[in-house]
């Protein structure tokens, strides 16, 4: 199995007068491993289906190694997916199911009975599911029942795989085991992979590339590396990771929070409204005088790592969470100075949206 | 051992302990025998009757209303109306129901409402819409006598009244059915590479079967049994547009309470059958007639 390369050019959707996707425009390399990551209403399910050719947009192009296939019949796409709740043929067997797509060829292209039954069994071993072909899909677990549908779809030898939401429906510990599972798979059958999911860790451990999505437009495309280092947008921090925001002006090239300067770089930058974004693990406890920010420490938590701290900042009505090392742990109640290692800020525009993306510190 | 439940249950005779839910015993023997009474004033005693006038003058008389060449005619013409109409109606209800069920579009709720109106309207103005667009002074009554066709006090216009009366019984079946399972199996059917059709057959159907089957039956009953809108459009003509249930009330009114009584025998043997079927399906199938199976 190879698989194809992706393209995806100016795609938008409208349902009714509610914009699904708009502007959606985008590359998947033939073999890379994509995750469409966004909440829900964000539009990934939508573009996972007007890849799969089950929603046929109102403007764009969808491009199969570089063929026009926007207006290819669903059935012609040759693409593998995985539905969220599988939709399995409930009243087929396992085996039966994945032979499906085989059965359903016209008569010049069928393989014979023989043929077919060898490649149910073959892909039923590939899903470590052999024994079980004679089984309906109720007798069947949650992962197994993915596993099914995953076989069901590689059955076809598709170009493309694609999974809505493919753990969505199962419990903690077998998504752990199938997010590994899935990524082997990848591995072996070297098909261009595209999944949907809201979970950001899914995401993250298994995409080489990941599609953020919002309200119907691309955030931002990157490796998971970029996004959590680089995010582009005020949404994507926040979504990818966890992230404090705080309110700030930039005034004559400083930042101020309340009385207080920060030092962030602000080359660039309109002055006016801005907000500052950064992760708990980038703001550390200060020397007494040096910090940047100072608060009450409200809570202290254990955590793998260290320990967790919940402060209220002086001048701010909400709390932060920091990660400190045990060793510096503040004491409850007591007031720490804080400084920020890494930040980024995102000034307002016109509209009061935070777009423009500057580097921190 | 023993002893220690006997004394026990007798206790628990004196406790009397009774779900919140239940009645008192009063009540509920007073609300079945209610319902006992009423059914059998007003189900099985008009059955039995039915079946006693038939067979009162022995067995005889009865099997030789069944030679009467009229009687064998509303016999013959009942099943083909039910013939024509029962498969009429599946392929309409099934047509109905994938639209309604499966795709949005302008007029649903219109489409809808229109499937339900031979319920609400009743079968007399069926009949008699009928006449008046096909009949000799109707609509389309002079075109269709000056081209040969005869609808009105003939067997296409029994046809047609039984389908318009017979129209929602399937459809109504297969409506709430199909909604419930949505579109996502097809889905998986489509990107696996089966044509429309191909989907409708391994995939729709078997997912229906059950409820369209239900809806087969009903629908024949119907077809079988329809007096009103069949009796305006059938003109009574013995032995050529008479079906079981018009010859009954002819049999009747001609005081030939045997013949009569003898061919309801059949009409109701036929719904008995009917009924048998559908209560053994609702048995056997309840969970894919009310779609509550499709979850898992």
């Amino acid at each position: 199995m190879r698989g194809a390369a992706i393209r995806i050019e100016g795609v938008e959707q409208d349902f009714g007068a509610f914009p699904a996707l708009r502007d959606v425009s985008l590359d998947i390399q033939p073999g890379e491993l994509v995750a469409l990551l966004g909440p829900s209403g964000s539009g990934k399910t939508t573009l996972l289906r007007v890849i799969a050719g089950l929603n046929s947009p109102d403007r764009g192009r969808v491009l199969f190694d570089g063929e026009n296939a926007t207006n290819l019949p669903v059935q012609d796409r040759h693409v593998g997916m995985v539905f969220q709740n599988y939709a399995l043929f409930k009243h087929m067997t396992v085996a039966d199911n994945i032979g499906y797509g085989l059965r359903v060829r016209r008569r010049r292209t069928r393989p014979s009975r023989a043929a077919i039954n060898a490649r149910v069994t073959e892909l039923l071993q590939f899903v470590q599911l052999e024994g079980l072909g004679g089984r309906y899909p109720a007798q069947l677990s949650g992962g197994q029942r993915q596993r099914v549908a995953l076989a069901r779809a590689l059955a076809i030898e598709p170009r493309v795989l694609l999974l809505d939401e493919p753990f969505g429906a199962l419990d903690a510990r077998v998504r752990k085991d199938l997010r590994r599972w899935l990524r082997d798979i990848h591995k072996q059958t070297g098909l261009t992979t595209v999944f949907v999911t809201h979970d950001q860790d899914e995401a993250m451990e298994l995409a080489d590339r990941v599609v953020v999505l919002n309200e119907g437009r691309i955030e931002q495309i990157g490796t998971p590396e970029e996004l959590y280092d680089h995010p582009a947008s005020p949404f994507v921090i926040s979504f990818v990771g966890e992230a404090v925001a705080l309110p700030v002006t930039i005034a004559g090239g400083h930042v101020k929070f309340g009385g207080r300067e920060l030092h962030i770089d602000t080359h660039g930058l309109r002055s006016g409204p801005a907000r500052v974004f950064f992760r708990p693990a980038d703001i550390a406890v200060a020397a007494e005088g040096n910090g940047d920010l100072e608060g009450r420490v409200e809570s202290l938590r254990r955590t793998p790592a260290g320990m967790r701290a919940t402060i209220a900042i002086d001048g701010y009505d909400q709390t932060l969470e920091i990660d400190s090392p045990l060793e510096r742990s503040a004491s409850l109640g007591g007031r720490v100075p804080l400084s920020l290692a890494n930040a980024r800020i995102f000034p307002a525009d016109e509209n009061g949206d935070y777009v423009n993306a500057g580097d921190g510190i | 051992m023993s002893e220690i439940a006997i004394t026990s249950s007798g206790r628990n005779r004196g406790v009397k302990f009774r779900p919140v839910t239940q009645d008192s015993p009063f009540a509920r023997y007073a609300l079945i025998a209610t319902a006992v009474l009423f059914l059998a004033l007003f189900l099985f005693a008009p059955l039995a009757i039915v079946f006693v006038e038939a067979l009162s003058k022995g067995i005889g008389p009865f099997l030789t209303a069944f030679d009467d060449p009229d009687a064998r005619a509303a016999i013959r013409l009942t099943l083909l109306v039910a013939a024509i109409s029962v498969p009429a109606n599946l392929v309409f209800g099934l047509a109905a129901s994938w639209s309604i069920a499966k795709f949005s579009f302008p007029g649903k709720s219109v489409l809808i409402t229109l499937i339900d109106l031979p319920f609400s309207v009743s079968p007399v103005v069926a009949g008699l819409v009928y006449v008046l667009v096909f009949g000799g002074q109707g609509l389309f009554g002079p075109w269709l006598a000056a081209h040969g066709v005869q609808i009105i006090f003939a067997v296409p216009g029994i046809v047609l009244a039984t389908i318009f009366v017979t129209f929602p019984f399937v459809a109504r079946e297969l409506i709430p059915l199909m909604q419930e399972q949505g579109t996502v199996e097809e889905e998986a059917a489509l990107t696996l590479g089966a044509s429309g059709f191909k989907t409708f057959l391994t995939v729709t159907l078997p997912n229906i079967k059950w409820g369209l089957l239900y809806g087969v039956l009903l629908c024949n009953a119907r077809a079988m049994g329809e007096f009103g809108a069949v009796s305006v459009v059938s003109g009574h003509i013995r032995g050529l547009t008479n079906t079981i249930p018009l010859q009954v009330e002819i049999l009747y009114n001609e005081y030939n309470n045997v013949a009569a009584f003898a061919l309801a025998v059949l009409l109701a043997g036929l719904a008995l059958v009917t009924l048998g079927l559908k209560s053994f399906l609702e048995w056997r199938h309840a969970d894919a007639l009310s779609g509550r199976a499709r979850r898992h």
